[in-house]
C-alpha cells in the first residue's frame, strides 16, 4: 500500500454505516471476550449494539489502561500562538469570515505565556495557530519551537499541514509531535464545511500522517471533529488510519483526541449529536482495539465527564486551557477558538487527579539527540 | 542468607531490582522500593528532570542501599542511547546504565541490532552496561564478547504480567552465560519471579506488578519473599521430576 488514500479509497461511506449499524449482540460478546481485536471488532463496540455493554467496556477498558499506563495521567497545556487564518471552516471561531480582531504572538508574548504555564508546573506543550502561510508559516513555527525549546520537554503542534521536508526541518529543531484531525473522513460532507482556503484540499489533509511517518516523527495525534458527520463511521476511519499507520510507521507512536463541537462565535449545530454515553462508549472501544494507544481529553468536555473518564480509559489531559492567542496573560480578553467546558485550575485538576489515586506525569519525555543551535 | 549477587564491582543481598514507573504516587513508590530491599532501582531518563536537584522521583529514593540504574526508553537508536547514557552519567553520576533500545513504541521489544552497537560502544566508554533484549541465546554470547556487565532477556512483552513465556531460550541462555542472567520484563506475579530463580536466573526485574497491584507496598514484599525463596531452592539444587517411580524389578540386576 503506497499511502492511505490508496486504501481509503477502497471503502465506501455508506457500506460503512450500514456494516456498523448491523453487527449484533454475538458480534460484542466476541469481541469483549477476544483478547487481540481486528477492526470489525472495532465496529461492533461502537454500534449500537454495544450499548447494554457499556459498563463492561468501562471495566476492560479501565483495566487495560492501568496495566499499560499505571495509575498514572499526563498533563499538558495547549498555547496558541495566533489565530489569522485564511481557511473558512464553518465551525471554527478563527474562520476567515469571523469579524474578529486577529493577533499573532512576538518573540516577547509569546516568552510571557510559557513563563505562565512554566509555573503552573507545565513541561508538556502544545502549540496551535490558524493557517495563514505569510504570518504563520514554517518559519514562524521553527522560531517558535527554538525560542521555548529549552523549558519544554516535550513540544506538540497543531497547525497547518505542511510537506514532508517541512516536518524534518521542525523535528531537526526539536519537534516532538503533530496533531493533524481530519475532522471528517465524509468527502463530500467535508467540502461543505471548508469551503475556501488550502484546507479546502481534502486528500492533501488525509495524507498528512503519510507525509509526517516518512518525515520519521516520534508521535503523531489523530481523530475526528465530532458532530460534522456520523461519529461512529467517522471513528471506524480514524481506526482505519491507525492501524495503516501503525503497520508503515512503527516506530511512531499514535494518540487519539476526541473533539465535539462547541459553541463559538459565528457557531454552527451540530448535524449529529453525539451523547455522553457515546463517547464513553468510543473511548472505550479504542482502548479494547489497542491497549497502548494515548487517549487525550481536552478542557472541551465538562468537569463531570472529565472526572470520570480519567479512571476509564484516557491518558493526558489539559486544563485551564485558553484557546485564544495571549490567553494566559497577553490579552486574557479576547476571542476565544471556542469555549472550554472545565474550567478548573490546573490546582483543581492536579489535586482531582490525587484524590483518586493517579499521579501526574508531567514529564514523560526526553531529546536523546544532539539539536543544533 | 542467598549467596552475594556481584555485577561489575557491586555487591547485591537482594536479587529483586524494581522499577519507578506506573506507581500511583511518589510516597507509594518509595514505601513499595523499601519493601522490597531492592538494592538496584531503575528509573527512565526521560522521566526525570536531570537539572533540577530536587526531582520528585530522585529525591524518593535517596536511600544509603539504594544504587540508581538510570534507562534509556525512549531512545531509537545506538546513537541516541550512548546519548543518554552520557547525559545520565554527567547528571547522576552513575557509569551505570540499563541499555533499552526499543524503537517500536507499541510492545516495547528491544532492536537486537542497535542494542549490540550501542553495548559495544558503552563498554569502550567505561559504562557498566545491562542490556534488555530478547531471549535470544545467541545475542547474549555476542553481548558478552563485547563486554557487557550482564544480560537482561525478557520474560514476556514488558508489562503485560505474562510470566515467563520465553522459558526454553532462557534456560538456554543461563546454561551458557558467563555473566548474570536478569529475567526482565513479563514477569507478572511472584510465583513467575521465584520460577526464574530457580531456573537460576540469577535475578529478576520486576515494575508493572508491583506499581499496578492494588496494594504495592505488600505485593514488593511478596516479591522479595518470593524470589529469595526461588533463589534458595535453586541453591539447594531441587530433587528432580520423575513422571513414574521407579521399577521394581530392574532390567539390569543380572549383571550383579
Amino acid at each position: 500500500m503506497a499511502n492511505f488514500i490508496t486504501l481509503f479509497d477502497t471503502y465506501n461511506w455508506d457500506n460503512t454505516l450500514e456494516s456498523i449499524f448491523s453487527k449484533t449482540t454475538v458480534e460484542v460478546e466476541n469481541a469483549l471476550a477476544k483478547e487481540k481485536l481486528d477492526l470489525e471488532d472495532f465496529k461492533a463496540l461502537i454500534s449500537p449494539a454495544a450499548k447494554p455493554f457499556l459498563e463492561q467496556m468501562a471495566q476492560k477498558s479501565s483495566m487495560l489502561t492501568k496495566k499499560r499506563f499505571g495509575n498514572t495521567i499526563q498533563m499538558y497545556a495547549p498555547m496558541y500562538l495566533s489565530n489569522e487564518c485564511q481557511n473558512i471552516c464553518t465551525y471554527c471561531g478563527f474562520s476567515m469570515t469571523n469579524k474578529i480582531p486577529r493577533r499573532t504572538l512576538t518573540d516577547a508574548e509569546i516568552l510571557k505565556e510559557v513563563a505562565f504555564l512554566k509555573a503552573k508546573g507545565y513541561d508538556h506543550i502544545l502549540l496551535v495557530t490558524g493557517e495563514a502561510n505569510k504570518t504563520v508559516g514554517v518559519s514562524y513555527i521553527k522560531n517558535a519551537i527554538k525560542i521555548i525549546r529549552s523549558q519544554f520537554s516535550n513540544i506538540t503542534i497543531e497547525v497547518q499541514p505542511l510537506d514532508q521536508e517541512e516536518y524534518e526541518l521542525l523535528i531537526e529543531n526539536g519537534l516532538y509531535a503533530v496533531l493533524v484531525y481530519q475532522e471528517t473522513y465524509h468527502r463530500e460532507e467535508y467540502k461543505k464545511h471548508h469551503p475556501k482556503g488550502k484546507k479546502s484540499n481534502f486528500n492533501y489533509r488525509l495524507d498528512t500522517p503519510d507525509r509526517l511517518g516518512k518525515a520519521g516523527i516520534h508521535k503523531i495525534g489523530l481523530g475526528a471533529l465530532f458532530g460534522l458527520e456520523d461519529w461512529r463511521a467517522d471513528s471506524f476511519f480514524t481506526a482505519l488510519h491507525l492501524k495503516y499507520l501503525q503497520k508503515t510507521y512503527w516506530k511512531t507512536k499514535y494518540s487519539i483526541s476526541f473533539p465535539r463541537l462547541r459553541p463559538h462565535s459565528g457557531g454552527l449545530e451540530p448535524k449529529v449529536e453525539m451523547t455522553d454515553s457515546d463517547l464513553v462508549q468510543l473511548i472505550c472501544a479504542f482502548r479494547l482495539l489497542d491497549e497502548d494507544i494515548e487517549l487525550s481529553m481536552s478542557t472541551r468536555e465538562n468537569e463531570i465527564f472529565r472526572n470520570n473518564i480519567v479512571n476509564l480509559g484516557a491518558t493526558s489531559i489539559s486544563a485551564e486551557s485558553k484557546t485564544n492567542p495571549g490567553g494566559y496573560t497577553v490579552e486574557p480578553q479576547s476571542l476565544e477558538q471556542f469555549e472550554i467546558s472545565d474550567e478548573r485550575s490546573t490546582e483543581e485538576i492536579v489535586k482531582m487527579l490525587k484524590g483518586q489515586g493517579l499521579e501526574v506525569v508531567w514529564k514523560d519525555w526526553q531529546h536523546f539527540e544532539a539539536i543544533e543551535e | 542468607m542467598n549467596n552475594i549477587l556481584k555485577i561489575a564491582d557491586k555487591e547485591f543481598t537482594s536479587r529483586l531490582f524494581t522499577g519507578t514507573g506506573k506507581f500511583s504516587a511518589s510516597e507509594v513508590m518509595k514505601e513499595a522500593l523499601l519493601a522490597s530491599e531492592s538494592e538496584l532501582i531503575t528509573v527512565a531518563l526521560k522521566r526525570v528532570d536531570v537539572q533540577n536537584n530536587e526531582d520528585d522521583i530522585l529525591t524518593h529514593l535517596k536511600q544509603p542501599h539504594i544504587n540508581l540504574l538510570p534507562n534509556t526508553s525512549g531512545v531509537r537508536t545506538a546513537k541516541e542511547a550512548v546519548f543518554a547514557a552520557e547525559l545520565s552519567r554527567e547528571a547522576l553520576g552513575t557509569n551505570w546504565v540499563k541499555l533499552e533500545i526499543h524503537p517500536d513504541p507499541r510492545y516495547l521489544l528491544p532492536d537486537p541490532i542497535e542494542t549490540l552497537k550501542a553495548a559495544e560502544a558503552l563498554v569502550k566508554l567505561g559504562f557498566v552496561v545491562m542490556p534488555y533484549i530478547h531471549a535470544d541465546p545467541v545475542l547474549c554470547k555476542r553481548l558478552e564478547d563485547v563486554g557487557v556487565q550482564c544480560v537482561m532477556p525478557l520474560g514476556a512483552p514488558i508489562g503485560s504480567n505474562k510470566g515467563l513465556k520465553t522459558q526454553d531460550f532462557l534456560e538456554i541462555i543461563i546454561e551458557q552465560s558467563n555473566v548474570p542472567v536478569i529475567v526482565d520484563a513479563g514477569i507478572g506475579a511472584p510465583s513467575h519471579a521465584a520460577y526464574a530463580m530457580e531456573l537460576g536466573a540469577d535475578a529478576v526485574l520486576v515494575n508493572t506488578a508491583i506499581a499496578v497491584s492494588k496494594n504495592p507496598v505488600a505485593m514488593a514484599k511478596a516479591f522479595k519473599m518470593a524470589v529469595e525463596a526461588g533463589r534458595m531452592a535453586f541453591e539447594a539444587k531441587l530433587a528432580p521430576i520423575k513422571s513414574k517411580a521407579e521399577a521394581s524389578s530392574p532390567l539390569t540386576r543380572f549383571l550383579n
